[in-house]
């Protein structure tokens, strides 16, 4: 008798239009019309222990070569849109890769393109995004809107450098990060919980009222007293020994600061939770029909209140990603919209721990192409070249993501009967 | 286990909603528990279950006074509960849904969902279920969707199991099968409490009958109590049960419809190449199950869905509305009360008058110029509260004050008042007393008499009976059939189903 309702969700024809537009315009101008000169992508750095050698190509073969590919691809999606099928991701992430490739080739014709760099910078600029965007599922997932992830951000940062500043110590530094974004989720938490306020407004609150206090504490104290209070410098960078020997993904995925180890930690750790646990299935049931888990006995407030508090600790960690992971001081609002980025983020990983990370990372890109690009083709307007990964967010979430659905008691107080 | 609740009492605010019930629950009796809508018998299960605390009262077991906290201690005490909105998550499997709460796990938590999908298939079997483990929610009948809130209740080896409501949101074939179930656990020993406001159901099931108007328990009978007697029981006072009414004299058709396929919101074809016509002064009742395209096919007609066929054409009295908007719809003459007049057809925080005056707001008897005619609107609330006997202290009283039965009669007066050639009502008496069904009954008969076309959309079998001049059944987004109103009862359930001679 269990039969399954089939939709009848028609897939249409956006993605092979925007895909194949997109594959002529390279195929154009950075192809027939790209520019000249050789370009060497540089796999292995200089200190490597495994050094491959680089690949050197001509910038405008690569556009003609990766227009066709790109327009081929296109037709293969229009031939499933056809089908009214849809295009499997990861002739979709090809797609991208080879998108992503020849843009790099065409900004640094006759020049290098240093890939590891590029990667590993990208990462540790996501890290705070992702850890933000971890924050913000543990707290979506139970049904808590969590605004506030920017001023999470922002006041981890200031706590990070200016208590291990103060004492000395990156962890206790560390630990006053966490420590601090949670007690801000706890206050969202109550509120939201008890008060059943708007959860809305509580975020906003939040946030204004972080920003104050740091601008007000970095202004009265931070520039009077730096070499004191603000001046903690970076992590250590740590050298996972044999791993961080393999070629690419070594130097970027195994060189890295404590921060970005527990951001690669913590993703695949949030996910087994979520989905293969009890707690990951009290809480998403807490987060979709609060009432239902409450008929079988599962403490919503209790359950709400942890996964916020500790999601906040995550955004906290992020926090101390930008300053003592990153940056080596604090800054004026250095956390600088990236709560906001994260919230995006959730929503672009449609709620999912690893999409949503995959996503952070795409921001990270984008970060350190502008910077990169400025470099090596200074007569490109940057700007330019900065919107070139929205767009491609953009056209994934037009054409590929689909419609998502948040948890179905997201922002909803519970009170029952 | 023997149930046994002793003067419970549970006021909210002002209204008590139980006032001092008893009642006693003997190991595998299926007690009936039956009153109206708004007696107070989901209010008095609420408290059962732990959700609501008493205000007065005990609840024993055994003979043995327990203190409910909370679902959880009700569920470990021997309480199952089928609610009758299910208390499933429908993005989660069937038996993710079972495990909720009591989740087999192996080291570090990680859930052992074969032991759980096991569990799921050994009640499943034992009853006959047919339910599989891995289905979504989400993808299943609601039927089956009951019968997974029944498993959930047995994986926690419940004594006492009640169900709330359980035959609202099935076809008479599901209602038989469930009975059989009911028979079966009560054979098990297990004690049922069935919730119920459909006699003929109690009458055929019950092994005793307890009745309550008003949270007061009223009375007890045995099954074999004639029908009527339980009826006036239940409302207090000798009721009609049919409606007189004349035979139809049907002119020109005034609504056509034809080769309707509507979408949801999850895209799925709830509506599937439907055609029919209604002429002036018919009833046209669209019957079925809760659920088989009929919400969508009333938002089609009224312009909030389009149909996925260009073929698709729809006219009221020659004038194609295929494409039309909303307030075109309305203002071509069609008077629509929606299926759940809170989310729908009120806004609960405006005045009655305000809400009389929603989908006339432009240009009409309301207004002058730009701005509302004050003066008029009070005058015209104030008659249309009069006519339409909605008992409240005055038109300027907040609508979220009114009663259910008086909400609703404010609805329908705001539709009957405009000059319509079309009424279509949705679930025009859910959840409603017995004093406004009739009323409104009678507008709707009043209407049909007055020349106007009606659409009647219902899920109660009884409503379609008493009123249809016509009646076609949906299944699955198909109009399976359409009959006359001598069709029986049980010839309309076949149609319920989807079978077709």
């Amino acid at each position: 008798m269990s039969m399954n309702i089939q939709t009848e969700e028609k897939v249409g024809f956006k993605a092979p239009i925007v895909m194949s537009s997109l594959g002529l315009l390279v195929l154009v101008l950075l192809g027939f019309l790209g520019r000249e000169g050789m370009v060497a992508f540089e796999i292995s750095r200089r200190t490597d222990v495994v050094q491959l050698p680089a690949i050197d190509v001509d910038s405008s073969t690569l556009g003609i070569f990766s227009g066709i590919v790109m327009i081929a691809i296109s037709g293969f999606a229009l031939w499933r849109s056809m089908q009214n099928k849809r295009t499997p991701i990861w002739v979709l992430t090809v797609y991208g890769a080879v998108g992503i490739t020849v843009l790099l080739g065409w900004l640094a014709a006759g020049a290098t393109v240093p890939v590891t760099f590029i990667a590993g910078t990208a990462l540790v600029l996501a890290v705070p995004i992702i850890l933000g965007a971890m924050g913000g599922v543990m707290s979506e997932r139970v049904g808590i809107t969590n605004i506030a992830i920017e001023g999470q951000l922002l006041s981890g940062a200031f706590m990070a450098a200016v208590v291990s500043s103060i004492t000395g110590s990156f962890t206790l530094g560390i630990i006053a990060a966490m420590v601090t974004a949670a007690l801000m989720s706890m206050v969202l938490a109550t509120f939201s919980i008890v008060f059943l306020a708007q959860q809305i407004i509580v975020g906003v609150v939040l946030n204004v009222l972080v920003i104050g206090i740091t601008n007000f504490l970095y202004q009265q104290w931070l520039t009077e007293d730096g070499e004191n209070v603000n001046f903690p410098g970076t992590l250590e960078i740590i050298k996972i020994p044999v791993l961080s020997d393999i070629p690419v993904i070594g130097p970027i995925l195994f060189e890295n600061r404590i921060t970005v180890f527990l951001a690669l930690v913590i993703v695949p750790v949030l996910w087994f939770i979520l989905f293969k646990t009890r707690l990951g299935l009290r809480a998403r049931a807490v987060g979709e029909h609060p009432l239902a888990a409450d008929t079988v006995g599962v403490n919503v407030a209790r359950t709400r209140f942890w996964w916020v508090t500790i999601g906040g600790a995550i955004a906290g960690l992020g926090g101390a990603a930008l300053t003592i992971g990153n940056a080596g001081a604090f800054g004026r609002e250095m956390s600088g919209g990236f709560g906001f980025i994260a919230l995006a983020v959730v929503i672009l990983g449609r709620w999912h721990p690893i999409s949503a990370a995959l996503a952070a990372l795409l921001f990270g890109f984008s970060i350190i192409l502008r910077v990169w690009a400025n470099q090596v083709s200074p007569g490109i307007p940057t700007d330019f070249i900065t919107m070139v990964p929205y767009l491609v967010t953009i056209i994934a979430v037009v054409g590929f993501v689909g419609k998502s659905i948040p948890p179905k008691a997201l922002a909803v107080p519970y009170t029952k009967g | 286990m023997k149930l046994e609740l002793r003067g419970i009492t549970k006021r909210f605010g002002q209204v008590t909603a139980n006032d001092s019930i008893d009642l006693v629950i003997e190991p595998g009796e299926i007690h009936a528990l039956l009153g109206e809508n708004g007696a107070g018998k989901s209010t008095l299960m609420n408290v059962l279950y732990g959700l609501y605390t008493a205000d007065e009262g005990v609840i024993e077991l055994d003979g043995i006074v327990q203190k409910f906290s909370g679902p959880g201690d009700a569920m470990a005490a021997g309480i199952g509960m089928v609610h009758q909105h299910f208390m499933l998550i429908p993005v989660f499997t069937v038996a993710e849904n079972v495990a909720l709460g009591h989740e087999p796990t192996k080291a570090l938590g990680v859930i052992d969902l074969a032991k759980a999908k096991q569990q799921v298939r050994e009640i499943s079997e034992r009853f006959g279920f047919n339910v599989d483990p891995d289905a979504l929610i989400a993808d299943l009948p609601v039927g089956v969707q009951q019968r997974v809130e029944i498993i959930k209740a047995l994986s926690r080896d419940a004594k006492v199991l009640v169900l709330d409501e359980p035959t609202a949101v099935l076809t008479p074939q599901e209602t038989d099968e469930l009975m059989e179930i009911m028979k079966q656990l009560a054979a098990t020993g297990t004690s049922i409490v069935f919730i119920t406001h459909k006699l003929r159901e109690v009458k055929a099931v019950a092994d005793k009958i307890t009745v309550i108007r008003l949270g007061k328990v009223v009375g007890t009978a045995k099954p074999d109590a004639s029908t009527s007697e339980l009826a006036s029981l239940m409302v207090g006072r000798e009721v009609i049960l049919t409606i007189d009414k004349k035979p139809a004299a049907p002119g020109k058709a005034v609504l056509e419809v034809s080769h309707v396929s509507v979408l949801d919101d999850r895209s799925q074809r709830m509506v599937n190449d439907v055609s029919f016509e209604v002429k002036a002064g018919e009833i046209l009742a669209l019957a079925g199950v809760q659920g088989n395209g009929q919400t969508e096919l009333a938002e089609y007609l009224l312009g909030l869905r389009k149909s996925i066929d260009p073929e698709a054409k729809t006219t009221i009295n020659g004038i194609d509305i295929s494409t039309a908007s909303v307030r075109e719809v309305l203002e071509s003459g069609v008077g629509f009360i929606p299926e759940d007049r809170k989310t729908d057809g009120l806004v609960s925080e405006f005045t009655i008058a305000e809400n009389l005056m929603l989908n006339s707001s432009f240009k009409s008897r309301f207004t002058r110029g730009l701005s509302i005619n004050f003066g008029a609107r009070k005058k015209i609330a104030d008659e249309l509260v009069e006519q339409f006997d909605v008992r409240t202290p005055s038109s300027e009283t907040l609508a979220s004050k009114l009663s259910g039965g008086n909400q609703q009669k404010v609805v329908v007066a705001r539709e009957l008042s405009r000059d319509v050639s079309l009424l279509i009502a949705s679930q025009p008496t859910r959840g409603v007393d017995v004093g406004s069904i009739e009323f409104i009954h009678e507008q709707i008969i009043a209407e049909r008499d007055a020349g106007k076309a009606v659409v009647l959309i219902s899920t109660e079998l009884d409503e379609v009976l008493a009123l249809a001049d016509r009646i076609a059944v949906m299944y699955r987004g198909k109009i399976v059939g359409i009959v006359g109103p001598e069709t029986s009862r049980e010839d309309l359930g076949k149609l319920m189903a989807g079978v077709t001679a």
